[in-house]
């Protein structure tokens, strides 16, 4: 056991040679790491968001939204049909995103043309195969049900959940924060990490609208009644005023343009009246569509919709003809560079849910890092001592080896990149009083030996061979909680599982190795010099 | 200071039952605390908002509380952390969903601009909607379980079941005396609490490890030692090893506790309470309960099925 071959030796002090290199530039500032060599690693260890500063967001992409859209399709296709087949619907019910009715007939031939309106579904072509994406079911006679496949349904999701993260990016990239993570979780949840963000409020109120933006015509046919509020026209409905809520407009469903044919808004102020406004420009089917509407309508009112509220509703004095135009509602300035981004950067197609925000400002950040540091310099320091006290030359030998091993820890984190984070400090601090342990086993098992009249020699060489066993089945079972810890938690609690870990694998070898190496090299000595070792 | 133990011989089986006894009332008043006072969940499993501030001047408390009480947020708990001017808001979960429960920070947010006599730094903000508190119960629960279910196969596999048993009732031991102290002190009990909670298990499976090795070397040694003297001889021989790791481990752990800052305060009391209850149910638990195991004294065979027990 106290036998190094050439290449055993080299072998372990390139290990620490690499680990130190990956480590050393923790100890220098951002500014000097530019003027080292391009061989010399220059990354540091990565904070977390606890340590540096920064916002954490949980969201989720409220799919219910999106289903119960397409059973509101459903639906006007559905009497559509049943006006083009001259049958009688009524009583059409949405029950937990099915839909009942009562049908005149059900006769397997008006069966068969509800299956088809799936197909013939224009404006969404989500497509399961060839087959229907609806389940139709008679009960009782004449009443029918209409569910969508599960995996319609699914297929929604995921659809409505990648275009969710796309637009997410987009928008947060808007900000112009530095790197920003973001990344889908599970089937329906998005995970934003923004780093040394001051202010979270800003990118909630981002994420917290979908910006679906129409251009809808005024229904002038009608005066708003406050008697019955929801009174509207067939083919209108009731929008509420953006800035007075009170304030309601009758507008015609039908859609003349939408955001999705802009291809550029930008913030900017009405030169006259110095107000702040967003001006838009369409792409060419948008503005062709626009053209002819206004064209068609001049003298009479449009309302600007933005997340079902009318931000305005000019009249129309001219055909506008050139594809881009300009949208004022009394903003702020702020406001209308957000509205602004959101233009840009599209709609969501279903609201976003906030489930968990967490945010750190950054001076606490920097109140942990000192406090760890603190913690971890005095803790260390005691450790050290304690260490010498108790076993002199020996607990020299394993002072040096929790050095090693606390500069190899810092060393795979770096190079990983894995994240650090404030109980990943308090892991690190934990493995400076763990880390002895494997040595104190050996050192144990040494003094045993000695008292069973062993020679230093032999019982420093019995104590590794007995210990083995003993450590890796101590410390085996502290990576296993390790490893469940790492796989169940998230965030912070993560990164103590990570150092801990880390800890596990770099005390084992430092106690095996370095420890052994130093130890072999004082017994050399000894036995040349004949100088006394106790323990 | 003399820490080396290896030539006593204290008795440590002679005692087992007062250990036992002070075990079991330990476990049963853990217990009753459990179901009469409850864990005080933080927000992480509660769900709710939780504002760490610091004024810019000397405030008093109560302008906070006086600010926040008419806001019908439900219950508030507003505290000092730490220092005087760095000051912890809890608010209770809304009722009314995850987007409601959104609003709540904005709503603080300008209340307190408005009302403190002093400029306000947000240091921290956390808001845990319901969905999300309540996944995170799920998978604590589920962690803590797999690690022990863990323990308890992989000491299966590299002893024999009874030494499994004995290691995984100490820890089960450990465990419900962890959660008692957090059910007596109502120190608040969130995720990085688990997190101690699985390094405990880890650690306390740790220190029987090395004890129940030693048994079964001993075992292997001195087949006529009667089991109440090879246990005693096992816990001695090793008591110095088990001391001085629990120091070095404890001196890191202080220095984290007195050093580190009043976020993780909560995480390091519990991981220094677990090496406390970790080391002593390795030595008055964990090795006494293999004397009613009837632990395996023939080791000659490896093969466990045909090996005669004593």
């Amino acid at each position: 056991m106290l036998y190094f071959s050439r290449s055993k030796t080299i072998l372990i002090f390139l290990t620490i040679g690499i680990g130190l290199l990956f480590a050393s530039p923790n100890f220098f500032s951002k500014e000097s790491l530019k003027n080292f060599p391009n061989f010399f690693p220059s990354k540091q260890v990565n904070l977390g968001l606890d340590l540096q500063g920064g916002s954490h967001l949980l969201l989720e992409v409220d799919t219910d939204v999106i289903i119960n859209e397409r059973i509101d399709n459903l639906t006007s296709d559905l009497r559509k049909l049943y006006r083009e087949e001259s049958l009688k619907i009524s009583n059409i019910k949405i029950i937990d995103s099915s839909l009942k009715f009562k049908s005149a007939s059900t006769a397997q031939s008006i069966i068969n043309k509800i299956k088809d309106l799936s197909v013939t579904d224009s404006q969404n072509l989500l497509q399961v195969g060839s087959s229907s994406n609806l389940i139709v079911s008679v009960n009782n006679d004449d009443h029918i049900e209409i569910l969508f496949t599960d995996e319609y349904k699914k297929l929604l999701t995921i659809n409505a959940v990648n275009q969710s993260l796309e637009i997410v990016r987009r928008r947060i990239d808007e900000l112009g924060t530095r790197e920003p993570t973001i990344q889908r979780q599970g089937t329906s949840r998005i995970i934003i990490q923004v780093p040394g963000l001051e202010d979270p409020d800003q990118i909630k109120s981002l994420l917290g609208q979908t910006a679906k933006l129409t251009f809808q015509l005024v229904d002038q046919s009608v005066v708003f009644d406050p008697e019955k509020p929801d009174r509207a026209p067939v083919g209108s409905e009731v929008l509420p005023s953006d800035d007075n809520p009170d304030y309601k407009y009758i507008v015609k469903k039908r859609v003349m343009v939408g955001g999705e044919n802009l291809v550029d808004a930008q913030p900017g102020f009405d030169p006259q009246t110095n107000e702040p406004i967003v001006t838009f420009r369409f792409d060419g089917i948008g503005a062709k569509k626009f053209g002819r509407v206004t064209q068609q309508n001049v003298g009479k009112p449009f309302a600007i919709i933005l997340d079902d509220r009318v931000v305005s509703a000019p009249v129309i004095r001219d055909a506008i003809l050139g594809g881009s135009g300009q949208i004022s509602g009394g903003f702020t300035s702020d406001e209308a560079n957000e509205l602004a981004i959101l233009l840009r950067a599209g709609a969501l197609p279903a609201p976003l849910i906030i489930l968990e925000e967490r945010s750190v400002g950054p001076d606490l950040g920097a109140d942990s890092i000192n406090a760890g540091k603190i913690a971890a310099i005095i803790g260390f320091v005691a450790v050290i001592l304690f260490m010498l006290f108790i076993y002199r030359t020996f607990g020299f030998f394993a002072d040096v080896a929790l050095i090693i091993n606390l500069l190899l820890v810092l060393g795979v984190l770096t190079m990983f990149q894995a994240t650090l984070t404030l109980p990943g400090i308090a892991g690190i601090i934990l493995t400076i009083g763990m880390a002895v342990d494997a040595n104190v086993l050996i050192f144990e098992r040494v003094k045993e030996e000695l008292r069973n009249g062993s020679s230093m020699i032999n019982s420093i060489d019995n104590g590794y061979k007995r210990a083995l066993s003993t450590i890796l089945d101590a410390n085996i079972t502290t990576l296993i909680a390790a490893i469940i810890l790492f796989f169940m938690a998230s965030g912070p609690v993560r990164g103590f599982s990570i150092t801990l870990a880390i800890g596990i694998f770099t005390s084992v070898f430092t106690a095996f190795t370095v420890t052994r190496y130093f130890i072999s090299l004082r017994v050399r000595k000894m036995r040349s010099e004949s100088v006394g070792l106790k323990i | 200071m003399n820490l080396d133990f290896s030539s006593k011989n204290i008795s440590f089986l002679k005692v087992h039952i007062i250990g036992f006894v002070l075990s079991s009332i330990l476990i049963v008043g853990s217990i009753i605390s459990f179901l009469s006072f409850g864990l005080n969940f933080g927000i992480d499993f509660k769900g709710g908002t939780l504002i760490e501030i610091e004024t810019k001047e000397d405030i008093d408390i109560s302008q906070i509380r006086n600010a926040l009480n008419n806001l019908s947020l439900g219950d508030i708990q507003i505290q000092e952390f730490g220092s005087k001017n760095d000051i912890l808001i809890r608010i209770e979960q809304q009722s009314g969903g995850d987007k409601i429960q959104q609003n709540v920070v904005e709503i603080v947010k300008s209340k307190l601009d408005n009302d403190l006599d002093s400029a306000v730094n947000y240091r921290r903000t956390e808001v845990v909607g319901p969905k999300v508190s309540g996944e995170l119960i799920q998978a604590g629960t589920l962690a803590i379980t797999l690690a022990v279910f863990a323990m308890l196969l992989y000491i299966w596999f590299r002893f024999e079941w009874q030494f499994s048993l004995g290691a995984v009732l100490a820890l089960i031991h450990d465990v419900i005396l962890t959660i008692g102290i957090f059910c007596i002190t109502q120190l608040e009990f969130n995720l990085p609490i688990i997190a101690a909670i699985l390094t405990i298990v880890g650690y306390s499976m740790n220190d029987t490890v090395v004890v129940y090795d030693r048994v079964r070397e001993n075992l292997r040694k001195h087949r006529s030692l009667i089991i109440e003297k090879l246990l005693d001889l096992s816990i001695n021989e090793t008591l110095s090893r088990t001391i001085i790791t629990s120091i070095t481990t404890l001196l890191a752990l202080l220095s984290l506790y007195i050093f580190g800052g009043s976020v993780i305060k909560g995480f390091t009391f519990a991981m220094i309470w677990g090496v406390l209850v970790g080391t002593y149910s390795s030595i008055f638990v964990a090795a006494p309960l293999l004397k009613y195991l009837d632990v395996k004294r023939d080791w000659t065979s490896t093969s466990a099925v045909d090996s005669t027990r004593k």
